[in-house]
């Protein structure tokens, strides 16, 4: 991959052990060099060399839309921390428990001088198992937390019974069945399940299936790539193959039946996911999808999606974080996978219907 | 459009070239001294004899820089502000009392300076008195008027002017948005402000006017204005952007003009202190001479060693630094 310099987000409510994670993540014996950005709260001693301490500021873009905001705070600090290039290789950004990841994350794609020198790598998430639900039920950040995430650390998994624990999963999985998720006791994860993601790279968007936790979570992994922080980009498209769709190919609803896990809807947030085998036209795809971000941005908070466009040899990819688009052609379709498109929305309120209606009406004629 | 340079007129075989060993932040003439401001810790003096001097300022990055010509004032990460003069001598100005960066320092007339960090802008007056101000957000910038102890205050939805001597409240200039850097036109009529945008923002000081420059594909880092004050070269585009400022108006109702098209994107410039003339850095390294009155062109420096992030002429014109993102610097004897 390129010599940008990854950034992982930690997110988090008040006390799920952001903190815990955070001097996990430093003190393991990783050869990684860490410049790392606290918040002005940060109480707890960090032992690393470069640590900054942000005072988080929210700007809105002078363009017109309202849910185009960055990390002010951030692009100066980055725009520092470049200075001292070649005393960290990474970054780690802590935020307040009541943050919203949003602003951070388009920090990445609408700031040309951050983006030139950084990538976001992921959106981790650490959620207390105990009190997770009712943090769900009364803050929007919590949602939000959790929305967001690539990564979810269900930690002090100690604290409750297999039962809540389940539970805990089931209500995270209504909001964000896409993310990783991880059980954790003192936020005790393997460090490459949660650094080296490329979570926001258009090449590693390989299927958009639901992500089950496995009860033997951690026995195996599925994912091959926990040690890939050196990102091999050429070798990532290879692990996409069958037999690890082996896995994921089982009905969402099946699985979740077969192992017992009581299903919630949240009023809130919820993901959308379509899929349709018909060839899409790309001129009305583009227009349709801008459109849609263009009003409806301030509801989608990520989207993502694999689309096979007629007449078109490759695998067309994008993702967003509300809208705000990226999207690039990815790899020629192979003949032993099925040609079709999926999309896939997180969002506030989602205008499911005008959704589906607009996304059937891409079918190329 | 120009491309390859070879064919233009060159002037590498003027160059000295100095061994920053650092990425460059900026540069700056201490008489006939130049200051190379470096990414880490020290301040590089080379004198026109050639001898060098690395200077040891700060301990950690060093974020900002300004010169009156005789010092050179710097900030940093480890919470200072500095100034070092032309013999290497360097003393404290400041210290922030909570450690915080200084992101911006700037000079004013009759020696008065100003630094920021975080919300708060410093002032330090002549005589050496030192008053702060808190602004809305964390400062973006800080320009002072040509005349008198006024100071402009970049932020977030508008600049703040400030007269650290007066009584009265500071007046705050409102345009949405993030203002991440600020300078006042030499007859102190305009305040123009650079945005998180790819857009410039102008106000007439007199009646608060405002003045939208826009049709930048980047963020503009560089702005400078022409040795006869009337016009300001920025940085921003693949081409030399000059806003007209002459007359009452500036630049209310006209277009820039564009000079020297490439296809590398302009992030630093320094106009002539005496002709029109304006020294341009790219992306990609190469530096040019461009003369204002017709466009015509001098390779100043061929591309390498990272972005152009740091030019300067000494006072009378004769010499120009540079330096790059990645540690190349030399001086141009013209």
């Amino acid at each position: 991959m390129s010599d940008k310099i990854p950034v992982t987000v930690l997110t988090g409510y008040l006390g799920a052990g952001k903190t815990t994670l955070l001097n996990r993540i430093l003190s393991e014996p990783h050869g990684h060099k860490f410049a790392v950005i606290v918040n002005e709260f940060g109480e707890i001693g960090i032992d690393s060399d470069l640590v900054v301490n942000a005072d988080e500021e929210v700007f809105e873009m002078n363009n017109g839309c309202v849910c185009c905001t960055v990390r002010g705070d951030l692009i100066r600090i980055i725009d520092g921390l470049m200075r001292r290039k070649g005393k960290f290789d990474a970054i780690i950004v802590e935020t307040t428990g009541l943050a919203d990841p949003a602003p951070v994350a388009q920090t990445f794609f609408v700031d040309a001088d951050v983006g030139r020198r950084t990538r976001l790598d992921a959106v981790v998430t650490v959620a207390d198992a105990r009190w997770l639900r009712d943090r769900l039920g009364d803050s929007p950040e919590a949602k939000n937390q959790i929305a967001f995430a690539d990564v979810i650390l269900i930690n002090k998994t100690d604290l409750v019974s297999e039962a809540e624990l389940l539970d805990v999963e089931a209500h995270v999985r209504a909001i964000n069945p896409y993310a990783d998720f991880h059980r954790t006791e003192r936020c005790a994860v393997p460090i490459g399940r949660v650094l080296g993601r490329n979570a926001f790279d258009l090449d590693r968007i390989l299927d958009l299936e639901p992500k089950f936790l496995d009860a033997d979570e951690g026995a195996h992994d599925h994912d091959h790539d926990h040690n890939d922080h050196h990102h091999e980009r050429n070798h990532d498209h290879e692990h996409d193959h069958p037999h690890d769709n082996g896995r994921r190919e089982r009905a969402p609803e099946h699985r979740a039946a077969s192992r017992g896990l009581p299903h919630y809807h949240d009023e809130d947030v919820q993901a959308l996911a379509l899929r349709t085998d018909t060839s899409l036209d790309p001129d009305r795809f583009f227009a349709w999808i801008q459109k849609l971000v263009a009003e409806e941005g301030p509801k989608i908070l990520r989207s993502k999606g694999i689309l096979s466009f007629k007449d078109d040899p490759d695998r067309f990819v994008f993702q967003g974080v509300h809208m705000i688009l990226d999207g690039d052609h990815q790899r020629p379709w192979r003949e032993d996978e099925r040609r079709e498109s999926r999309i896939v929305f997180i969002g506030r309120e989602l205008p499911e219907e005008a959704i589906r209606q607009g996304f059937a009406d891409c079918a190329a004629p | 459009m120009t491309d390859t340079r070879s064919d233009a007129p060159s002037l590498t075989e003027r160059t000295r070239t100095v061994a920053a060993g650092a990425p460059v932040v900026a540069a700056a003439f201490l008489r006939d001294t130049a200051a190379f401001v470096l990414g880490e810790n020290a301040v590089l003096l080379v004198a026109d004899s050639g001898e060098e001097q690395r200077v040891p300022a700060h301990s950690g990055a060093i974020l900002c820089a300004a010169s009156d010509g005789a010092r050179v004032i710097t900030g940093g990460d480890d919470g200072r502000v500095m100034s070092t003069d032309a013999r290497g001598a360097s003393n404290l100005i400041a210290a922030d009392a909570k450690n915080r960066w200084i992101d911006h320092v700037a000079v004013g007339p009759s020696g008065a300076l100003a630094w920021s960090a975080g919300k708060d802008a410093f002032v330090r007056s002549p005589k050496g008195e030192e008053r702060s101000l808190a602004v809305i957000s964390t400062v973006g910038g800080l320009a002072f008027a040509p005349k008198g102890l006024r100071l402009a205050i970049a932020h977030y939805n508008g600049v703040t002017l400030w007269f650290p001597n007066a009584q009265a409240a500071a007046e705050m200039l409102e345009w949405r948005g993030y203002h991440a850097g600020v300078t006042i036109s030499p007859n102190g009529r305009f305040l123009v402000s650079a945005m998180q945008e790819p857009a410039l923002h102008g106000w007439r000081l007199a009646d608060g006017k405002h003045m939208r420059m826009t049709g930048y594909v980047a963020k503009v880092h560089a702005m400078d204005w022409s040795a006869d004050g009337e016009e300001l070269a920025t940085s921003g585009a693949d081409q030399l952007v000059l806003w007209p400022f002459r007359g009452k108006d500036g630049p209310m109702g006209k277009g820039p003009r564009l000079l020297a098209p490439t296809n590398q994107r302009v992030c630093a410039v320094a106009c002539h202190p005496k002709q029109a003339v304006a020294a341009t850095g790219y992306e990609n390294g190469l530096a040019l001479l461009i003369r204002l009155d017709d466009g015509a062109e001098l390779v100043a420096k061929h591309p390498g060693g990272g972005a152009v992030t740091a030019l300067a002429w000494n006072r009378t014109g004769t010499r120009l630094a540079f330096g790059t993102e990645e540690g190349e610097a030399g001086l141009i004897m013209l």
